[in-house]
């Protein structure tokens, strides 16, 4: 598959030297010494070609306005109830279809992942949107590392769910624990990121830290935070707001503002932080690198 | 229980006035200290409909503390309370039709049409305007008996209203906060029928 580059990578992509200087204290956070030791040929940051050069969203915005039911269902709520997660120790079960499967701390899921910038537009299914500078390494490196199995046709991921941390599962908004899948192939795809970070910084928790999908061309629920668990798996998994409203949540839930949520139009979106709303872009703006993934099907029925 | 009646007219009645303007204040306040979050335009469109729905639950509160407490003055608030909740709902739509649709009125039709949740509070809206357009109280003179009638519109926009803030936070499963309003609103008009079938 030919996936090309992003028309609107500019030299802004570079890194400047106080951003480098952030990572090395990021990374001393991550894991000490060692850990260091074995990036440290990977420090010079991938410019990545995918990131885009549109001004990111204000990281007050970004920490404080959140889609993590587990915590609340308000948008300001994950910031001010998610400081009981612990995400340190932590862990992430891999099971299914696959050659390695088992239960893989995160320092070793992180080690031999050296992170990069990716610079992405977030649209919500609820119209909003924002510009994210992600830290993170393609959950393509992730996956083949456990060696799925040709039966191995879908992702399935799984936030955590632990009531003694996450004060809202008592209320059945969704069925926990929060899950989320992918076809393969959108799995592999290189702009499908694993993030740790934002602006630099250890993701916080109302952002789905310690590790979290970020999936651009679909709407943010996709993107599943705070994941334990990673199957591979032979069926189409069902996610947890497909389960909740199928007729509203599809499996695939593109960006198209062709096709309506049966409640708003998603023509249009609000970028944080403006006072006009933008038109909605077709795969969120990566038609160019995701469409040949759909070729053939119709966006309607699969939405 | 009554107040005093000097209380009441120079004090009470004043004081529900400036209680009823506050959120008004306090939204273009935060909107110009922006201290209403990420998304202020939503969060000014969502509390102002909060507010809308909520004088309609206290306009229709006051005859049932009369019938449930005795107390008879409240009824003089109730066109104030009704116009506020006119004065909210008026905001809300503003705030729909210029920050939210930027006055795109194909999209705003196809919106009335296509979503129910709109369509609803649309309705609901539109209810409210004989309502308010009638309260002054030359009208009611006027209109006599039929002002009555007239009035009860206020119960079948109410169900509206609460159906339409229902379906809106029910495409993301959370009908937590419409509940409350559903149940306090059931409570008013169950009393309504109950004192009916009682005679």
């Amino acid at each position: 598959m030919m996936i090309k580059q992003a028309p609107d990578l500019t030299e802004n992509d570079t890194t400047p030297y106080a951003l480098y200087q952030n990572r090395r204290a990021f990374l001393k956070l991550l894991g000490g010494a060692a850990i260091l030791g074995t990036t440290l040929p990977s420090m010079v940051w991938a410019k990545s070609g995918f990131s885009t050069d549109e001004k990111p969203t204000d990281y007050d915005d970004i920490t404080t306005y959140n889609n993590f039911y587990e915590f609340g269902t308000g948008k300001d709520e994950p910031a001010i109830n998610a400081k009981t997660l612990v995400t340190s120790p932590w862990s992430v079960t891999v099971d299914g279809e696959c050659e390695k499967p088992g239960t893989y701390t995160l320092e070793d899921i992180l080690k031999p992942n050296p992170l990069e910038e990716r610079i992405y537009r977030l649209r919500c299914v609820e119209g909003w949107s924002m510009v994210i500078p992600w830290q993170g390494f393609p959950l393509g490196n992730l996956l083949k590392r456990f060696q799925p199995t040709s039966k191995a046709k879908f992702v399935r991921f799984e936030t955590l769910a632990d009531p003694k941390q996450m004060p809202e599962l008592k209320n059945n908004v969704l069925d926990w624990p929060y899950t989320e899948g992918l076809r393969m192939d959108e799995a592999m795809h290189p702009l499908t990121l694993m993030a740790t970070g934002i602006y630099d910084k250890p993701l916080l928790n109302q952002n789905g830290a310690p590790l979290r999908l970020v999936v651009p061309w679909k709407y943010g629920f996709k993107s599943i935070k705070s994941i334990v668990r990673i199957s591979f798996v032979e069926q189409q998994p069902v996610s947890s707001w497909e389960k909740a409203n199928a007729k509203e949540y599809g499996f695939y839930s593109n960006v198209n503002p062709e096709v309506d949520h049966p409640r708003w139009s998603q023509y249009n979106e609000r970028r944080i932080g403006e006072f006009s709303k933008r038109k909605t872009l077709m795969f969120n703006g990566y038609e160019d690198q995701v469409a040949s993934l759909y070729s053939g099907m119709d966006l309607r029925k699969y939405y | 229980m009554q107040f005093p009646e000097p209380l009441f007219t120079r004090f009470l009645k004043p004081l529900v006035f400036v209680c009823a303007v506050l959120p008004a204040v306090l939204m273009g306040w935060g909107v110009w200290q922006d201290s209403l979050g990420a998304n202020p335009i939503e969060a000014v469109t969502r509390s102002t409909g909060d507010w809308a729905l909520r004088f309609l639950l206290l306009t229709l509160s006051l005859s049932t503390l009369r019938r449930l407490l005795g107390w008879t003055q409240g009824i003089r608030l109730r066109r104030m309370l009704g116009l506020f909740a006119f004065f909210y709902a008026c905001l809300h739509l503003t705030l729909y039709l210029w920050l939210d649709q930027f006055f795109d009125w194909g999209g705003i039709w196809r919106d009335i049409l296509k979503r129910p949740f709109i369509t609803v509070g649309m309705l609901a809206f539109l209810m409210l305007i004989p309502l308010a357009v009638t309260s002054p109280k030359a009208m009611l003179r006027r209109l006599g008996k039929r002002w009555k009638t007239l009035h009860t519109l206020i119960y079948p926009l109410s169900m509206l209203a609460v159906l339409h803030f229902w379906w809106m936070k029910d495409a993301k499963s959370d009908v937590s906060e419409p509940l409350i309003y559903a149940l306090i609103l059931a409570a008013l008009l169950g009393e309504r029928l109950y004192q009916r079938f009682k005679a």
